[in-house]
């Protein structure tokens, strides 16, 4: 992966798009565009940021194919054009030898919470296609409230802290594991502080026959509450605490591609940082900070225990 | 798209002219603007690649320049330069230097 001779190939994501200073999502969506190499691909979006600032009436970021879908159904959508570009090359209205690849982006709203039920049905009947959670732990776009990728005791506009609560009192689904539960060809997590990591993985997703799923960690600046200029610091601590481990899950094995071993960081270098987790610098609230570190040590266990390690 | 009658609008909101965002400058928006030194700078591009508006120009595999069009400041490409190769100034500091 060389960034340099990446940087000679076409944008296929314009400037001009209304995304907050310092966001991670067209920094991920750049990387998936240009992993594909100038490859044709249609893009579908669930609603979204992403989707809303990079296509506010009238204009469009977008230099490719690229459809609107409502929040629970871009993975349907997807689906659909997938099976019609196949019939179409059966009958012989598209070349046979014209590969065309789908993607399909949803954030954690649309993935984990609204759009779970339409993703699963297009993994189970096996669409080629690439599905993309960017993953900023609330529902951003429409004022942060919370979701279920939202963390423990992550304070949003629905889990505020107060005197009797403090922040959300669930933790966090771990949706890829649902997703590694349908047994597709390739699932993976990545982050876009690790470009070179996430460009491989959309690499493989793209390539293989059968449907592919990668969940990325998209740090929100207003948010989480950090100053726009962390952002690829604060997808790095995330890796680095462990908080969102990087593997990937190929024809059902698990595979470890960062272990930060004696390096890994507590989660409190993570939350010092993000004013969602303000409160849990408070003496008071240690309880739940230790909390939320067993409950990330125990996943990370988990996780390298898949992974054979 | 001003001025045009609702009639002369594609039918289902289709936008027929991709990545038109372009025509919308957002460089406005930023209140820190990063700075390129020459000297320290190695070309490794990884300000190109963190950039979330692509507002860092490449030119056959260097850095080239910055889009103050569409930069938003937001000091991603000065936080990740290994080689403090970008500086951040604040736009206010930047524009006097730019009047002399």
């Amino acid at each position: 992966m060389n960034l340099k001779e990446l940087s000679k190939q076409e944008e296929r994501l314009e400037s001009g798009h209304r995304l907050c200073p310092g966001c991670a999502l067209p920094m991920i969506a750049r990387q998936l565009l240009h992993s594909l190499h100038g490859e044709p691909v249609v893009v579908g979006c669930a609603t979204g940021c992403l989707e809303v600032s990079t296509t506010i009436y009238p204009y469009t970021a977008w230099k490719t194919p690229w459809i609107h879908n409502a929040f629970e159904n871009v993975a349907a959508t997807m689906s659909g054009a997938e099976t019609a570009y196949r019939v179409l090359q059966k009958r012989g209205k598209i070349p046979k030898d014209k590969k065309i690849k789908f993607l399909a982006i949803g954030g954690d709203g649309g993935t984990y919470d609204i759009g779970l039920q339409s993703l699963s049905g297009t993994l189970e009947r096996g669409h080629n296609l690439v599905y993309v959670c960017m993953d900023n732990e609330a529902y951003q776009n429409t004022g942060i409230q919370r979701s279920s990728s939202t963390p423990f005791a992550a304070a949003t506009n629905t889990s505020p802290v107060g005197k009797i609560k403090k922040g959300k009192e669930q933790f966090k689904k771990d949706l890829t594991a649902v997703i590694a539960g349908h047994h597709i060809p390739y699932v993976a997590q990545a982050s876009p502080h690790n470009w070179v990591d996430l460009m491989k993985k959309a690499e493989k997703a793209f390539a293989v026959e059968g449907p592919a799923f990668i969940n990325t960690i998209s740090p929100c600046v207003p948010g989480w509450g950090y100053k726009s200029d962390q952002t690829q610091e604060m997808a790095r601590l995330a890796v680095d605490t462990c908080f969102w481990p990087l593997f990937e899950i190929e024809n059902d094995v698990w595979k470890l591609n960062y272990n930060p071993g004696d390096k890994k960081e507590p989660i409190i270098n993570w939350c010092k940082h993000q004013a969602r987790f303000r409160h849990l610098l408070k003496p008071e609230n240690k309880e739940l900070l230790d909390k939320f570190q067993a409950h990330v040590d125990e996943r990370w266990e988990w996780v390298k225990k898949q992974c054979g390690k | 798209m001003s001025g045009e009658s609702w009639k002369e609008i594609p039918i289902g909101g289709v936008i027929e002219k991709a990545g038109n965002s372009k025509e919308y400058k957002t460089g406005s928006w930023r209140s820190n603007r990063p700075i390129h030194v020459p000297d320290k700078c190695i070309h490794c591009m990884i300000c190109w690649i963190v950039c979330p508006d692509c507002a860092v120009k490449a030119k056959d595999g260097n850095f080239s320049h910055f889009d103050y069009d569409y930069c938003k400041g937001c000091g991603n490409c000065a936080a990740r330069c290994p080689k403090d190769a970008i500086v951040m100034k604040t736009e206010l500091e930047a524009q006097k230097e730019d009047e002399k």
